[in-house]
């Protein structure tokens, strides 16, 4: 306790005196921060997984060119990819809500009232949008020897989905998908626009409350840091453990072969 | 001469073209809101408008120099002046406590009160029993938001960019009660055909320490404008360029005693 005082009562000197930033401040509403990350983190990844259940069957109907389907899931891709996530948010929560309809309908009331399941949906279709294209790719891109091999074993034409394109495909959509994972954190900030209280959101708080220009957002922003590299260092881990046959391998120079004289 | 010296050059020479043409030494930049009816609005040719907007403009007038409106969102208002994006704040901002300790204020322009709204019929008590879990919008940064979260801890705040975006939800169902200034929700939502069937709920606030003692410019810590404008409004008030502008969008005179 002797100790805790002492350290506010310095951290109050140093924010008065010689610091720019009233680190007093940030200090007294660090709860509020963690609930605002653990909002971000609920959105980003609730959405990432969602959209990647969806995105799975409709990255495979797009590489196998399934008629019909394909040219309605690449319309759908296209317009999720190629218009801003923010307008997507605002279309789907201040646009819905203008319409009587809409706000009669058995959806309005536990979901589309609720900028946290607005915000959810938006986030849910703009990654699954991104997640398809990439993951169609990478099943396009399969060895042709990976699947004549599952075809000399005998394997029906599911089970060689399952066994081998989807597992190959993942591992080569892997560095992709970091970035895709990122970029939903990054994305998540539009949440605070629609009065949810994320990371963004506790930041804007803070300095609306106080009248002030940058605690709230430098502690975010070191927040989004901190989270960033913990992404970071998971897909790092992950990739030399799924994509390690593919990276350059140091060999003891005592084992190479000798250079024929 | 290197490719990027030639570059730097150019730069160099069009920002100067630029700083020319604005900064002459006698602007005077106002920070103004957009969406805030009656006291500034956007027209649909872009310019502004309003009761904030010609006031500024009769101040540059009066102090004899060019004026150059600045807009900015609400929630940036005061950062954005410390930055010295602009020289002044006339954008209905109440002169509070908390707002001194990082700027400093003219005498008030104008003094009106805020009071609640909700949908007509609408029965919620103003305790802080009464408004556990009840939704209320305010717009972010503001003497609004100091007062709901002192007095009603237990309701569920939510804070917006503007005070647009606030009525929106209201009219969407997604609130229960917004408050905001009287005239502002009379001009800007009450009668308009988006507030209909909404009214007033409970009195007037009454709170000095959040919501302050009237609306005032802002300036800078020390910055000597506070007194010309203060001496500014005083001019206007006495030679009826004051009364003008106030008749033409109130009814009484927002002066307040």
């Amino acid at each position: 306790m002797e100790n805790e005082r002492s350290f506010l009562e310095y951290l109050r000197d140093f924010s008065e005196t010689s610091s720019p930033l009233d680190f007093v401040l940030i200090y007294d509403n660090l709860g509020k921060f963690f609930e605002g990350a653990l909002v971000t983190l609920q959105l980003t990844f609730l959405a990432l997984f969602i959209g990647g259940l969806i995105a799975i069957p409709l990255a495979i109907a797009r590489a196998y060119r399934k008629p019909g389907l394909n040219q309605v899931i690449w319309g759908y891709t296209y317009a999720f990819r190629g218009t801003p996530l923010l307008v997507q948010t605002y279309l789907l929560y201040f646009g819905l809500g203008q319409f009587e309809a809409v706000r009669t309908s058995f959806l309005w009331d536990p979901i589309l009232s609720d900028p946290w399941w607005c915000v959810l949906i938006a986030f849910t279709l703009n990654t699954a949008a991104y997640t398809t294209e990439f993951l169609r790719g990478a099943i396009e891109t399969t060895p042709k020897g990976e699947i004549e091999a599952a075809k000399a074993c005998g394997m029906s034409p599911l089970t060689r989905m399952r066994l081998v394109e989807l597992p190959s495909a993942f591992r080569r959509a892997l560095p992709a998908y970091s970035n895709e994972v990122i970029f939903t954190l990054h994305g998540s900030v539009i949440a605070s626009t629609v009065t949810l209280q994320d990371l963004l959101g506790v930041g804007r708080w803070l300095n609306g409350r106080y009248y002030l220009a940058y605690e709230g957002f430098v502690t975010a922003m070191l927040f989004y840091m901190a989270i960033v590299f913990l992404i970071s260092l998971g897909f790092k881990y992950a990739e030399r453990r799924y994509l390690g046959h593919l990276q350059p391998r140091e060999v003891d120079p005592s084992e190479r072969a000798p250079i024929a004289a | 001469m290197s490719l990027k010296t030639k570059l730097l050059a150019t730069v160099l020479s069009a920002t100067s073209l630029f700083a020319g043409g604005t900064a002459m030494a006698d602007t005077l930049r106002m920070g103004v809101e957009g969406a805030y009816a009656p006291f500034s609005k956007k027209e649909a040719d872009g310019t502004l408008s309003g009761f904030d907007i010609d006031i500024a403009l009769a101040l540059c007038a009066e102090l004899n120099r060019e004026c150059e409106l600045v807009e900015q969102e609400w929630d940036g208002m005061i950062p954005a002046l410390i930055a010295n994006k602009y020289d002044a704040i006339v954008a209905s901002m109440s002169i509070t406590e908390d707002r001194k300790k990082k700027v400093d204020f003219t005498e008030k322009y104008y003094f009106t009160p805020s009071r609640f709204i909700a949908k007509e019929g609408t029965e919620i008590e103003l305790t802080q029993e009464g408004t556990k879990g009840v939704k209320i919008g305010v717009l972010r940064g503001t003497t609004l938001q100091c007062h709901v979260e002192k007095m009603y801890p237990d309701a569920d705040i939510k804070l917006y960019n503007t005070q647009e975006d606030v009525f929106a939800d209201l009219v969407a169902g997604r609130l229960d009660l917004q408050l905001n200034n009287t005239l502002q929700a009379i001009d800007g939502f009450l009668n308009t055909p988006q507030g209909e069937g909404f009214a007033f709920l409970g009195e007037d606030v009454d709170d000095i320490e959040c919501m302050g003692e009237g609306t005032g410019i802002a300036v800078r810590k020390g910055d000597p404008l506070a007194e010309e404008l203060s001496a500014a409004i005083k001019a206007i008030r006495a030679n009826g360029t004051y009364d003008e502008i106030n008749d033409k969008y109130f009814d009484i005179d927002i002066y307040g005693k």
